[in-house]
C-alpha cells in the first residue's frame, strides 16, 4: 500500500487525538472518581488549594455530615431540594433514628429540608438572604466549601466580628467557631506586600484541629452528596453500562469482520 | 468483486445484495402493493453502493443520525417533567435530576449528546475538508449540512437557556445582544427575539417552543435533504474517486459495495465505539470537568448577579473567542457571523484539480493543518478570560482561520497534486 509519510502523521495525529481526548475523559472521571484521595494541604498559605477530600460513597461520614448540616446550618440554609425521606434513604438512616434525630418536631419525613429562618428577617439581619445550599457543592465544588469552612478569622471591622479567606468580607457569622475556636491570620512582608503566612489560634474551640477538620470534611461530603444524590448509583451502573458496551462493540466487530472477508 | 455477487450467505432473505427479491406473499406482498417497502430498502440500502475504502472518519455520519435520534428520544422524556417558566423551569430540571426516576439519566444522556453531536459534527465537517466532499458534484451536499450546523448551533443554544441556571441567562443575554450590533434594525430586533426588554420569562417562553418544535422540524428536513443528496451524488471517499465512472458488466460500480449490508455492520462498529466513550462521560464525568455541564449553571438564574467570566458551552467557543478578539463589537460579531458563514462558500473558493488531500501537496496540507489548530486554539481561548496574552493569541488564530478560507482560491490552485489513480486504493483485512 502506498502511504505517503503525511498521511501516516495524519493518521499518527488522529491517533493521537484520539488518546488524549481519552485521557481527558478518563482523566476527568478519575478526577471525580477520586476527588478523596488527596486531602487538606499542610499549609495555612496553600488554604486556595485544600482538597476536601471527602468521598460520597462514605456512608458513616455522610451521616455524620447530614448531623452537622441539621445542627450548625439548618438554621439557616436550607436544602430546598432534598427531603428528609430521600436522605434518610440514601444514608441508611433508620425510621426510627430519623424521627428522633433528623426530623424537626411537626415536620413531615416527606418535606423538603428548610430552614427556620424567615427569608425577609435574614436579608434584614445579615443584608442577604442566606443562600439555599442544596447546589452549592455543583456550583462551586466541594473544595470551594471545604476551604470556606476552614478559612474563617476574627476581624473586628466586620459586623459579625469575623472574616473569611475564599469569600471575603462574607455576610456569614463564624458559627462554628465554638468547635473550631477562634484564629488570626498572620502575614509576612515580601517585598513591600503583606502577605499571608498563617493562622493563629487565639482561643481553643470544643474540638482539636483533627476533629475540626473530619467535621467540615464530614459536612462538605453529605453537601456533595445533596448536591447529586444519584451520584453513587450513577458510578456503580455505568460500570457494567460500559463493560455492556466493550462486549457489544467487540461482537459488532467480529460480525463486521465475519462480512466484510467478502471485500477484495 | 466478482465474489460479492456470486456469495449471498450474508445477504438478508439469502438474496444477492441489490438484485430484486422474488414476488413474496401474504402481508409483504400486501404492503408492497401499498408501500414500497422494498423498493425503498433495495434503492437505499441493499441496492445504493458506496465506495468500499472508506475508513474511521466516514464513521461520523452516521454517528450524527444516532445522536440526533438520542437527543429526539431523551428530549421527550424531558419534555414530560420539564417546566418551563421563569420561576419553575430550575425547579423543574433539579426535580427530574432528584425525583423522576431514572431522570438523570436521561438528562445526561441529553447535556452530553448536546455536546457529542457537535464533536461527532466537527469531525464529520473535518471529514469533507480532509477528502474534498464538499467539491463538485457535492456542493448542495455540502450546503444542506452547513444549514444542519446552522439549525444545531441555534438548538444548543436555546436548550442551553432552557435550565434557566446563572450561566443560561447570561449567556443567552450576550448572544441575544450581538443582534443588537446590526446597523438601525438591531435594538429593534433584540426586542423582537427578547419579547420583553430583557432576557425575561418570554424569552424563556419562546425558545422552548423553538426548542422543542421549530429547530427540530426544520432539522429533520434538512437532515432528510442532506441525504437524499448524498444519494444522489453518492459517496466522495478518501481518494476522492468517482466510484460511478467505473462500471462493471452490470451497470455496478467496480469499486461500490452494498450500503447494506457492508457499511450497516460496519456502522454498528463506529456506533459501539461511539457508545463506549459516550458512557464513560455520562456515568463517570457527565459536567466533564466543567466543559459540558458549567458550574455556574447550577445556580439559578440572576439578572443582579453576573458570573465572573461569562464563557459559552466550548462548542462555541472558537466563535466567541474571534467575537472577543475584535475591540470594535459591532465588527467582533460581523466576523464572528462570517467565521461561521465562511464554510459555505468551500466549493468555490477550492479551485483545486484533486479532490483529496491523498493527492494534493504541501501548501493545502499545511492550511488545512494550521486551520484545525487555530480552530482547536480559538476554542480553547474562548473559555479564557479575555486578557493579556489570551486576546493577542487569538487575534493571531483567528487570522489564520481566515486566511484558510480567503488564501484558498491560491494555494488551492497553484498548489502541486499527485496524480489520482483509476480505482480507489483498498486492502482487504
Amino acid at each position: 500500500m502506498h502511504t505517503s509519510p503525511w498521511e501516516k502523521v495524519a493518521r499518527g495525529a488522529a491517533g493521537l487525538l484520539l488518546l488524549s481526548a481519552l485521557m481527558i475523559v478518563s482523566g476527568s472521571a478519575l478526577a471525580e472518581e477520586s476527588a478523596g484521595s488527596e486531602s487538606g494541604g499542610s499549609t495555612d498559605s496553600d488554604w486556595s488549594h485544600w482538597h476536601a477530600g471527602n468521598d460520597v460513597k462514605n456512608i458513616a461520614s455522610l451521616q455524620r455530615g447530614a448531623r452537622n448540616f441539621l445542627n450548625y446550618c439548618a438554621g439557616c440554609h436550607s436544602l430546598k431540594y432534598e427531603r428528609y425521606s430521600r436522605m434518610a434513604q440514601d444514608l441508611e438512616i433508620p425510621p426510627d433514628l430519623e424521627q428522633k434525630y433528623f426530623l424537626p418536631p411537626g415536620t413531615k419525613d416527606t418535606s423538603y429540608i428548610s430552614s427556620a429562618m424567615p427569608a425577609g428577617d435574614a436579608e434584614t439581619w445579615f443584608g442577604k438572604a442566606p443562600p439555599d445550599l442544596s447546589l452549592m457543592a455543583r456550583e462551586r465544588g466541594p473544595d470551594y466549601l471545604y476551604q470556606f469552612l476552614k478559612t474563617f478569622y476574627v476581624d473586628p471591622k466586620r459586623q459579625t466580628g469575623a472574616n473569611n479567606m475564599r469569600l471575603p468580607s462574607t455576610a456569614m457569622p463564624d458559627v462554628i467557631s465554638a468547635l473550631e475556636g477562634l484564629k488570626k491570620p498572620v502575614y509576612k512582608t515580601v517585598g513591600t506586600e503583606q502577605v499571608f503566612d498563617h493562622f493563629e489560634q487565639l482561643a481553643p474551640g470544643e474540638m482539636s484541629a483533627e476533629e475540626f477538620d473530619g467535621f467540615v470534611r464530614d459536612t462538605v461530603n453529605f453537601l456533595d452528596y445533596v448536591g447529586e444524590p444519584a451520584q453513587v448509583q450513577r458510578r456503580a451502573m455505568g460500570v457494567w453500562v460500559v463493560l455492556f458496551l466493550l462486549v457489544f462493540t467487540w461482537l459488532a466487530w467480529l460480525l463486521k469482520r465475519e462480512y466484510w472477508k467478502d471485500v477484495h | 468483486m466478482a465474489s460479492l455477487h456470486e456469495h449471498d450467505g450474508h445477504s438478508p432473505g439469502g438474496m444477492p445484495p441489490g438484485s430484486n427479491p422474488p414476488p413474496k406473499k401474504g402481508f409483504w406482498a400486501w404492503l408492497n402493493k401499498r408501500l414500497p417497502v422494498d423498493e425503498f430498502i433495495s434503492s437505499q440500502l441493499t441496492g445504493y453502493y458506496a465506495p468500499k475504502n472508506f475508513n474511521i472518519w466516514y464513521f461520523f455520519g452516521s454517528l450524527a443520525l444516532v445522536v440526533l435520534v438520542l437527543q429526539l428520544v431523551t428530549g421527550i422524556f424531558l419534555t414530560m417533567f420539564y417546566k418551563v417558566g421563569e420561576t419553575t423551569s430550575f425547579d423543574s430540571v433539579e426535580y427530574i435530576m432528584r425525583e423522576v426516576d431514572w431522570g438523570w439519566l436521561i438528562r445526561y444522556l441529553h447535556s452530553t449528546g448536546a455536546s457529542a453531536f457537535f464533536i461527532v459534527v466537527y469531525l464529520h465537517m473535518f471529514r469533507a475538508l480532509l477528502y474534498g466532499s464538499y467539491k463538485a458534484p457535492r456542493e448542495l451536499l455540502w450546503i444542506l449540512g452547513m444549514l444542519v450546523y446552522l439549525a444545531l448551533m441555534a438548538e444548543a443554544f436555546m436548550g442551553y437557556v432552557l435550565p434557566w441556571g446563572n450561566m443560561s441567562f447570561w449567556g443567552a443575554q450576550v448572544i441575544v445582544n450581538l443582534f443588537g450590533t446590526i446597523p438601525g434594525i438591531g435594538p429593534g430586533l433584540v426586542e423582537w427575539i427578547r419579547g420583553d426588554y430583557g432576557i425575561a420569562d418570554a424569552t424563556l417562553n419562546r425558545f422552548f417552543s423553538l426548542h422543542v418544535v421549530a429547530i427540530p422540524l426544520a432539522l429533520l428536513l434538512l437532515v432528510m435533504l442532506h441525504l437524499v443528496a448524498l444519494r444522489q451524488t453518492g459517496s466522495n471517499n478518501p481518494d476522492g474517486i468517482e466510484i460511478k465512472e467505473k462500471v462493471g458488466a452490470d451497470g455496478k460500480p467496480l469499486d461500490g459495495i452494498p450500503f447494506h449490508p457492508y457499511y450497516t455492520v460496519k456502522d454498528i462498529v463506529g456506533v459501539g465505539m461511539f457508545l463506549v466513550i459516550f458512557a464513560i462521560i455520562v456515568f463517570f464525568t457527565p459536567t466533564l470537568g466543567g466543559l459540558f455541564l458549567e458550574g455556574p449553571n447550577f445556580g439559578p438564574a440572576n439578572p443582579m448577579s453576573t458570573p465572573e467570566h461569562i464563557a459559552p458551552v466550548w462548542y462555541f467557543t472558537p466563535y466567541y473567542a474571534i467575537l472577543r478578539a475584535v475591540p470594535n463589537q459591532r465588527m467582533g460579531a460581523l466576523l464572528m457571523a462570517l467565521a461561521v458563514l465562511s464554510f459555505l462558500f468551500l466549493p468555490w473558493l477550492d479551485r483545486s484539480p484533486v479532490k483529496s488531500m491523498r493527492y494534493r501537496g504541501w501548501m493545502s496540507r499545511a492550511a488545512l493543518a494550521i486551520f484545525a489548530i487555530s480552530f482547536v486554539a480559538l476554542g480553547y481561548l474562548g473559555l479564557q478570560p479575555a486578557e493579556g496574552s489570551y486576546v493577542l493569541l487569538a487575534r493571531i488564530f483567528a487570522l489564520l482561520y481566515f486566511l484558510f478560507f480567503l488564501a484558498m482560491p491560491f494555494y488551492s490552485k497553484f498548489d502541486r497534486t499527485k496524480p489520482v489513480p483509476d480505482r480507489v486504493i483498498y486492502h482487504a483485512h
